[in-house]
């Protein structure tokens, strides 16, 4: 049962052992567990930061405060696709904004927001490293450049369709 | 013969491993030549590249290559005729973007399979650590550093020998060298492409900075971010384990040193070093208060020293070709070369190397082709969000740590975004500020709250409620941001808001007392007309604009009602005869 009264069922604490007991016993390597239990839960739920704490002798809080301090960690689930959006420098320059709006206009979601139908999520992300083909995206690790906002709905209505064949 | 698909991030954004499968399937059993990949060549803007080498001579370069070009380059390598690829070839003035440059960090990138030791090896990989095993004191390598003048990369320009003579002479049970690849900045991508494409040669200059300061312990901070740079980074790892140039008794020397990675998960401060230190212990990325410097207590509190990716990529040549070979390029205060990401309204953009000296107007234009779709240059951002909007008439200015910062911009990590007259430079600053109110770690009050009121008056200015005396109070809170901040993100915040000032002071006042913004950006600001000289009456405006908000008579001047346009910008977009246009 999760301990923070949301009534979930809670998560399936086991499948993080092997991580914790492969790096659990160095503090230091508090960065590498949450990474690892972000790839098995798909974010970072309650139950587990707690689990972490007891495991590596440390406290919720201060797992919690690594948590909600790197941008890299979620705390709440996704959907089944992610959508970096990339707000660096080049693809400002070159429009990233208009993007965003076609995106967040198409899906009736904000950044950080996930669809009704759990499909998409949206992330502004600082710098996707690919600025040469500005204004960029990445969804679920593919990166897709040169965007205008009609490309870029484009893109997202040929996975929805890719979703539901 | 042999084929190379270009692999670096961007080429694969731009579809090389299409290019490359396409490519594999056309092949036959039969066929002689082969096909192999390389990292990131630099030319982002043609990408997907596919080289043509027959034995080591480069002899045909394709550019902008599409997956259903893959039959044509195989039957025309088959045939031994390559004048059939002729479409493809590069032009004589994209060759120039390479010709230009001089490459030392970057001199494997793009040449070589990154995936491959002894691709490395056979272009003298490795060379430098057996000869300073061999031949030279940890003594003697800080000299040859301290002769190059290798300064670090990362930013700062801090003299490497320095730091490295510091965490030598500093006693430690253990020392550690880290490596900073911890690239935050936004438009800055040279460190990834190192890493990517040759990653063989950080791991040797980390190894001979690892030997110069006593370290047995090497650690790589790498952005999550980068995927492909951490995979390509672990495979060199474990093929320099399996030759023995990682581990115990490196060349039969009494030299021991292991290296690992370190992920980290998405914070810019973390590049700022002793918030890197606390990152890879496990913490959140807070700086420390300095001194003790890392070289006296660092990671795990042991003497450690910490340089960026570029720095250790010329180490290697350095210790092979000598310090004075290094030092022979540049200027006065500043050596070697220096890699740049060209980007923004470029029309050749992608990795710059290029000897400290040369002008900011040499790069931009004459490497860079100057500015796309025929649009005028504005400004160049140089730095990220620590350095500065630099204008026009600072185009001469050399590339050189002291004579850049003097500008008020930095060298920084070598961000170089350039922006057309229709960037609006208020806005530009308020994009920066918006980055670094939500990097800021919130260990000092005048970064974590002065920031937020910055942003706050900056977006103010945008929406046309700026008031008189509001750049006076921008330049207050940077002053006190610049003083009352720990460490470099802090007290380098300010400087895309002042140097807009300095260079750009007519455009804030434009938007503050006129409520004009001259770049026509700021949707506050300003109002779309249709042009009745110009305007034949095509319609095309009046279809598609999403509110209806455009009437008229067909082949009769159109107009716009103001009241119930959106200023979406859909009919300026459009129009053919640059008829509807903001105002």
């Amino acid at each position: 049962m999760c301990k923070c009264n949301c009534s979930s069922a809670g998560s399936d604490l086991k499948l993080l052992d092997g991580v914790l007991e492969s790096y659990g016993g160095d503090k230091g390597n508090l960065i590498t567990v949450l990474q690892k239990a972000q790839e098995i839960y798909g974010y970072i739920p309650t139950d587990v930061v707690y689990y972490i704490a007891e495991k590596m002798g440390s406290t919720p809080a201060k797992v919690m405060g690594v948590a909600t301090f790197y941008t890299q960690f979620r705390l709440k689930p996704i959907g089944k696709y992610l959508i970096m959006l990339c707000k660096g420098t080049a693809c400002h320059v070159n429009g990233s904004g208009e993007i965003e709006k076609a995106i967040c206009k198409h899906l009736n979601i904000e950044d950080g927001g996930t669809t009704d139908d759990g499909l998409f999520s949206l992330k502004n992300v600082a710098c996707l490293g690919c600025c040469s083909l500005s204004p960029v995206m990445m969804i679920n690790g593919v990166a897709y450049g040169s965007l205008t906002p009609d490309k870029a709905v484009g893109i997202l209505e040929d996975l929805k369709k890719e979703a539901a064949e | 013969m042999k084929i190379v698909v270009g692999q670096g991030s961007c080429g694969i954004a731009a579809g090389a491993e299409q290019v490359y499968n396409s490519i594999s399937a056309a092949m036959a059993d039969s066929d002689s030549f082969t096909l192999g990949i390389t990292g990131c060549i630099g030319m982002c803007y043609l990408e997907p590249i596919v080289d043509i080498y027959d034995g080591d001579a480069l002899v045909k370069r394709l550019v902008r290559v599409a997956a259903k070009d893959g039959e044509v380059i195989v039957s025309a390598v088959r045939s031994g005729d390559l004048s059939a690829l002729s479409a493809l070839e590069i032009s004589e003035e994209d060759e120039q973007f390479l010709g230009l440059q001089t490459r030392i960090a970057l001199r494997n990138c793009g040449l070589i399979d990154p995936n491959d030791i002894e691709a490395y090896i056979a272009r003298g990989g490795y060379e430098a650590i057996k000869k300073a095993l061999s031949d030279m004191s940890p003594e003697g390598v800080i000299e040859e550093i301290k002769v190059s003048g290798l300064a670090g990369r990362g930013g700062a320009g801090f003299p490497t020998w320095f730091k490295w003579n510091a965490a030598r002479s500093n006693a430690g049970e253990k020392k550690y060298l880290i490596c900073n690849a911890d690239e935050g900045d936004p438009g800055a991508f040279m460190d990834r492409a190192v890493i990517e494409s040759d990653p063989h040669n950080l791991i040797e200059g980390m190894l001979i900075g690892a030997y110069a300061i006593g370290a047995s312990e090497a650690v790589v901070y790498v952005r999550a971010e980068y995927p492909l740079a951490i995979t390509r980074l672990e495979e060199a790892i474990k093929q320099a384990e399996k030759k023995g140039y990682l581990g115990d008794n490196i060349f039969g020397s009494d030299f021991s040193c292991r290296m690992r990675i370190k992920a980290g998960a998405g914070a810019f401060v973390c590049g700022e070093e002793t918030a890197l230190i606390e990152s890879l212990e496990g913490k959140r990325g807070m700086p420390r208060l300095k001194p003790p410097f890392p070289a006296q207590r660092g990671y795990n509190d042991m003497p450690s020293n910490i340089n960026n990716v570029e720095t250790f990529a010329n180490v290697a040549w350095i210790i092979l070709n000598g310090g004075a070979a290094f030092s022979a390029m540049g200027t006065e205060n500043s050596k070697g070369t220096k890699v740049f990401a060209l980007t923004g309204k470029i029309k050749r953009g992608g990795l710059v190397e290029v000897p400290m000296g040369k002008t900011l107007r040499h790069v931009i234009f004459d490497i860079g082709g100057g500015v796309r779709n025929g649009r005028s240059f504005k400004a160049v951002q140089m730095g990220g969000p620590s350095g500065g909007c630099l204008p026009e008439s600072l185009l001469d200015t050399v590339i050189d740590y002291k004579i850049l910062g003097a500008t008020g911009a930095i060298m920084g990590s070598g961000g170089m975004v350039v922006m057309d007259d229709r960037t609006c430079m208020v806005n530009m600053a308020r994009f920066f500020l918006d980055f670094t109110t939500k990097e800021s770690c919130g260990k000092c009050v005048h970064c974590r709250i002065g920031t937020k009121r910055m942003y706050e008056v900056l977006t103010r200015i945008t929406e046309g409620k700026g008031k008189e005396g509001d750049i006076e109070l921008l330049e207050e809170l940077c002053m006190g941001i610049k003083d009352g901040a720990l460490c470099g993100l802090g007290q380098t915040a300010p400087n895309p808001v002042l140097t807009a000032i300095r260079y750009f002071r007519d455009e804030y006042e434009a938007h503050i007392n006129d409520k004009k913004c001259p770049a026509h950006q700021c949707t506050a600001l300003i109002s779309y007309e249709i042009d009745k000289e110009k305007c034949v009456g095509c319609s095309l405006c009046a279809r598609n604009c999403p509110v209806g908000a455009i009437k008229g008579v067909v082949k009769q001047p159109y107009t716009i009602d103001n009241a119930a346009c959106i200023k979406c910008g859909k009919c300026a977009s459009l129009c053919r005869f640059g008829a509807a246009r903001a105002v």
